[in-house]
């Protein structure tokens, strides 16, 4: 084997989750994926085998087989075909460059993440990119007060490609915003007609790379703010002028702030017993915290239970030492959550 | 550690076996392996013949019972290979992946899915349905009789009997299958690093733990009292003499070092096993007393394969970088 080629068999594989309800356009989405000339091969994990017309040479049909752990933890369900398939993949390694796995309608993308945080073996070979959610415009809105799931899949998301925007009024549009923003205000929204947005929006995003980890402000306030990592083609951002404001009864983002360092002798153990206590209705969580004596930044990630933290580079000199957290959940009790943060200062 | 004098590195004969090796096999006396790119590698290092047993496909299970080579592909096939080289179709599951197969003299059963399917001598063909993906296949050592690995447990499973099949319950998600060699124990793998077994007498559990990483190469010594497992820094070895089993005793430990053990293989008629590893090493460990000897230097990543042929004399393994090695030890 010579140098470069071992060197690209240890690169992981990354895996894309696509979400989304029934009917929203994943399909769509996966065939605009796949029939882009980017020439890049895809294996692609899908449901219901051959019912879908998926014109790709690699398509492995999956049952979704969620399992529970046996390790104690409630709400630590993983899905066991997608270990076996990775298994079986690897086999094939050199033959695609990355993996997209579509799940039904009806899914929770929870045990599709927790694969990726719980078998060691799949860790080797492959790392979860992201998670792409693919929203009706027309019909989300109605999903999300009477589809569990679908609040769920916009929730966990960290793209949300809200699709068929032609067939609504841009009040309606407004509104659907405004309730997908009310659940999860961090995932990168773009808006699209048969989902054609742009590839590189979808794929190879890193959502789940702890180096990647920069800012974790609200998405809409990001972008209006500073408009700078577009590059004048995408205006989708400039929509969320004059988003209305919504709560959501039963989901929701709560974010905490302190400025200066937190006591890693408190703060662990805060973030251990809260992700434990209050992990089944936690599903996504992130962080960048400045920790006592440390020079390094302390990035973490979280889905439900599960915890994944590092140190990830140096504070630069003149950066503002800050501890930020977000946690976006079901019925989080904002007090407990921000003052069991703030007590945590150093 | 190995002791420099003791190598038998200098009777390996290396090879390039051109993919990812999935399994190793003697087929009639003859070194078979059965590769990642869905071809066979049968005879005499570098003058093997290739038999393209899964076109464009790839090889995920293989087991052998020295006659042929059985290889169960994502191509949806099962198919059987001598070693004359001479294929033929046992099944086509219409591209669903061929999960598991195991084998003995002409029964081969197989799994996709869900499904798992039994063909005996006269090529009648048995299909049962479990609960969930049947990841593992055991025939008990006598008898027409198969263990079907799957979530939260095993099934016990006659083809030839109508009946449902028993269960084995416990709780996760169980991988391979293994019968003692006498047929008093069953042992599973699981997804949470941890071996679980029954008594078949009275179906008392099991449960070996302790391990760093899943288990997924497992050999029985040859007069059936020790079980050999990969999974942790050194090969595990249970006791299995006693009535009990394992139970309430702690498991021998031997070829221990600063790598994970990935296949392990006993010797077919001595207490030694062929333990190899995560970074390429291969060595040979006597249980009695732990002493190692060399077989292959680490490197080129992991071992993936081991075969022993039936009477000892030689070693055949193979690596997940497609490299593979032939040792016949020294008359």
């Amino acid at each position: 084997m010579t140098a470069s080629t071992a060197a690209a068999a240890s690169e992981k594989i990354p895996v894309t989750v696509l979400t989304g309800y029934l009917g929203a356009g994943k399909t769509t989405l996966l065939n605009r994926i796949l029939s882009e000339p980017h020439g890049k091969r895809y294996a692609v994990i899908v449901n219901e085998f051959g019912e879908i017309g998926i014109d790709n040479e690699l398509v492995v049909g999956a049952d979704e087989e969620v399992f529970e752990m046996n390790n104690g933890c409630i709400c630590c369900t993983v899905r066991g075909d997608l270990i076996r398939i990775i298994e079986g993949l690897m086999k094939r390694k050199g033959r695609f460059d990355a993996i997209i796995v579509e799940t039904t309608g009806l899914a929770d993308p929870a045990p599709v993440a927790q694969t990726f945080f719980v078998d060691e073996d799949v860790q080797k070979a492959a790392r979860l990119d992201a998670v792409v959610t693919v929203a009706d415009a027309k019909w989300l809105s109605a999903r999300l007060r009477d589809a569990p799931e679908a609040k769920n899949q916009i929730a966990f998301a960290d793209v949300i490609i809200l699709n068929k925007t032609d067939l609504v009024s841009s009040a309606e549009l407004r509104e659907v915003e405004a309730r997908i923003r009310a659940i999860n205000p961090y995932a990168r929204l773009h808006h699209a007609q048969k989902c054609n947005v742009d590839i590189s929006e979808v794929l190879e995003r890193r959502a789940f790379d702890l180096d990647r980890i920069l800012d974790i402000e609200p998405e809409f306030l990001v972008a209006e703010d500073h408009d700078h990592d577009h590059d004048g083609h995408d205006h989708d951002h400039h929509h969320h002028h004059g988003l209305k404001h919504y709560h959501d009864e039963d989901m929701q983002s709560i974010s905490a702030r302190l400025d200066g360092d937190v006591d890693p002798l408190k703060f662990m153990p805060w973030l251990n017993q809260l992700t434990q206590a209050r992990g089944p209705n936690i599903l996504r969580c992130k962080g960048i915290v400045a920790l006592k004596d440390d020079p390094q930044r302390f990035v973490f990630q979280g889905v439900h239970m599960m915890l994944d933290g590092e140190p990830q580079r140096d504070w630069r000199p003149g950066e503002k030492r800050e501890s930020k957290v977000v946690f976006i959940g079901r019925d989080l009790d904002e007090d407990e959550i921000r003052k069991g943060f703030l007590a945590c200062a150093a | 550690m190995a002791d420099e004098q003791s190598s038998l590195t200098q009777h390996v004969r290396a090879f390039e076996a051109g993919a990812h090796v999935v399994a190793a096999a003697f087929v009639d006396d003859e070194a078979a392996l059965a590769l990642a790119d869905g071809s066979l590698l049968i005879g005499a290092p570098d003058a093997g013949r290739r038999i393209v047993a899964h076109p464009d496909g790839a090889v995920l299970v293989a087991t052998s019972d020295g006659n042929r080579l059985i290889t169960g592909g994502d191509d949806g096939r099962v198919v059987a290979t001598s070693a004359a080289g001479e294929a033929i179709e046992i099944a086509d599951e219409k591209g669903r992946w061929i999960d598991a197969v195991t084998t003995r003299g002409e029964v081969i059963a197989w799994s996709a899915g869900k499904q798992a399917r039994a063909r005996d001598a006269a090529g009648a063909l048995k299909s049962w349905s479990a609960p969930s993906t049947v990841r593992g296949l055991c025939l008990l050592p006598k008898g027409y009789r198969l263990a079907l690995a799957h979530y939260n447990g095993v099934s016990l499973w006659f083809p030839n009997v109508a009946a449902e099949p028993t269960l084995l319950e416990w709780k996760g998600s169980h991988l391979d299958a293994t019968f003692s060699p006498d047929g008093r124990f069953l042992v599973t793998s699981m997804q949470e690093n941890a071996l679980h077994g029954w008594r078949l007498a009275d179906s008392r559990n099991m449960r070996m733990t302790g391990y760093p990483g899943k288990t997924r190469s497992v050999s029985w010594s040859p007069e059936g009292h020790w079980l050999a497992t990969s999974g942790a820094d050194a090969c595990v070895v249970w006791p299995f003499r006693d009535k009990d089993g394992p139970m309430g005793k702690a498991p021998r430990e031997c070829g221990v070092r600063a790598a994970r053990v990935t296949q392990v293989a006993f010797h077919p008629r001595a207490l030694v096993v062929a333990i190899g590893y995560a970074d390429g090493l291969v060595l040979l460990c006597r249980l009695g007393d732990g002493a190692e000897i060399l077989v292959r230097a680490p490197g080129e990543g992991a071992i993936s394969a081991f075969a022993w042929d039936l009477t000892g004399a030689r070693l055949l393994f193979g690596l997940e970088s497609g490299l593979a090695g032939l040792l016949t030890l020294p008359a």
